[in-house]
């Protein structure tokens, strides 16, 4: 485990919007089949960081290094590296207008311009897998929360992406809906899928997370392991927020 | 004259000419169908140019709409006329009316489908490209089925008022519903029952119309 390859680093990465410095001097590294959560108060730009790592919002400097190749979004395909890097919503954001099956192989026929046979065997293969089984032909806004997002999250695994980026997965599922998606993504963690991970759900984060970063007004204040950062902090802030979130 | 009767000559005079008003039907719907099919094509591309963002193409697409909506359209209609039939193009009447009337409609449609593309949440495009979709792909597969559906209602209206429209070819002599009425009413000095039966004839275009984008709206809202 202590000599996995890095499947990301980021070094002095910065962002702004406007006059606004979301992300400062962000150092962060992430090693094969490793899940990283990260947590901090709405606005820290967590949901930025994660962008940045797929490319929807470009850094304006530093670098974002992809399985050891440091992508510079003017020259790179970056359609080729989303492939690579799933990305889950927190509004889950299922294409309405196709079923279940169809949001699942839309990739693979339209992107990787698989055999529309393969593809339908692979996604229902996938879906059987979030336990989905049963909705193959369904239009999204027959599904729960839960199972929207299950199958958002079939239709990343679809491209078969080396790492995947959640962010806030089970924010906007009711309560009870929260542990089926977690089961989901807890079930990929265990097969090694490198995970970094927005969330607030504590449990997920103790439970499986290899390390915890908690960000604060666009900068990582600290990193460790979930024990350690929930109950030993080491920061002012970072204890200022653990009491104000528990 | 008794009310009773006039309904009979009414109905006689509408029987009698059913096999003109034939001919001036099929031209108004030929016209109609033709006009609003570029218009759609038009439409599209100028809403394209629009959300583009790239500023000369947004420029061209504004200005485009800014001269459409600016002038009446039967001089559109009157410019595509002299500007066409009578220039080195030798274009006939029907298409210099048809393409002023694609013209004029193109740009309302341009700005239906502009407000229904961008009705569309930026997460459906962020979901297309973070699968690895281009943004044509996206433009193509995600986004633009949505949107057609949404602006099916609005775009069906339009429709309605193309054909409607289409009565202003009148004036560059083509024998469409509209000028056989009135011909016709100059010719017997007897306006209203021609006008009326002209009306009629635009009525049941419409409900038939209404009909079929009514019908295309419930098979297209699977999913929604
Ligand atoms: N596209 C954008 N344009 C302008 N400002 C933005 C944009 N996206 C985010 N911001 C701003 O950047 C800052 C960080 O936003 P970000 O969404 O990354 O925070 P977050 O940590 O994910 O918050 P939350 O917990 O509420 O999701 C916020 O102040 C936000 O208003
Ligand atoms: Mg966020």
């Amino acid at each position: 485990m202590a000599e996995s390859r890095e499947m990301i680093r980021v070094e002095k990465l910065n962002k702004h919007f406007g006059d606004l410095h979301v992300l400062k001097d962000i150092d962060l590294t992430v090693g094969e089949s490793d899940v990283v959560v990260l947590i901090g108060a709405s606005g820290s730009g967590k949901s930025t960081l994660l962008r940045c790592l797929n490319f929807l919002e470009i850094k304006n400097s530093g670098s974002v290094i992809i399985e050891g190749e440091a992508i510079d979004p003017k020259k790179a395909n970056l359609n080729q590296i989303r492939q690579k890097v799933g990305m889950v919503f927190q509004h889950f954001n299922l294409f309405p207008h196709k079923t279940v099956l169809q949001n699942v192989i839309e990739g693979p026929i339209q992107v990787k311009k698989m055999k529309r046979a393969t593809a339908i065997k692979e996604g229902k293969e996938l879906l059987e897998k979030v336990g989905l089984a049963d909705k193959t032909n369904v239009y999204p806004d027959k599904l729960s929360g839960g199972q929207k997002q299950r199958v958002a999250i079939a239709r990343s695994l679809a491209m078969k992406p080396d790492i995947m980026l959640f962010d806030e997965p089970t924010s906007a599922l009711d309560p009870e809906l929260v542990g089926e998606v977690l089961t989901t993504m807890k079930q990929l963690a265990n097969e090694g899928m490198t995970m970094v991970v927005v969330t607030h759900e504590m449990g997920f984060a103790r439970e499986v997370s290899d390390s915890v970063v908690y960000m604060h007004e666009g900068r990582i204040v600290e990193r460790g392991k979930a024990e350690d950062i929930f109950d030993n902090p080491q920061e002012e802030r970072t204890k200022a927020f653990l009491s104000s979130i528990l | 004259m008794e009310f009773i009767d006039y309904i009979g000559h009414l109905w006689d005079t509408l029987i009698a000419s059913k096999g003109m008003f034939y001919e001036a039907t099929k031209l108004t719907l030929k016209l109609t169908v033709v006009s609003i099919f570029i218009a759609i094509f038009v439409g599209l591309f100028f809403a394209l140019l629009k959300i583009s963002g790239v500023k000369p193409f947004v420029w061209i697409s504004n200005a485009y709409i800014f001269i459409v909506r600016g002038t009446p359209l039967i001089v559109q209609i009157f410019i595509f006329y002299y500007g066409l039939s009578y220039g080195s193009l030798q274009i006939s009447g029907f298409w210099s009316a048809a393409l002023g009337l694609a013209f004029h409609n193109g740009a309302y449609i341009a700005e239906i489908f502009r407000g229904a593309i961008q009705s569309i949440g930026k997460g459906q495009t962020e979901a297309g490209r973070s699968i690895g979709m281009t943004s044509g792909q996206t433009m193509l597969r995600i986004i633009l089925p949505q949107a057609l559906r949404r602006a099916l209602p609005p775009l069906g209206n339009q429709f309605i008022i193309g054909l409607k429209d289409s009565s202003l070819a009148a004036f560059v002599g083509l024998a469409e519903l509209f000028n056989v009425s009135t011909t016709m009413g100059s010719n017997t000095f007897d306006f209203m029952t021609w006008l009326i039966i002209g009306a009629v004839y635009y009525l049941i275009l419409v409900f038939i119309l209404t009909m079929l984008v009514g019908y295309t709206e419930k098979k297209l809202a699977i999913g929604d």
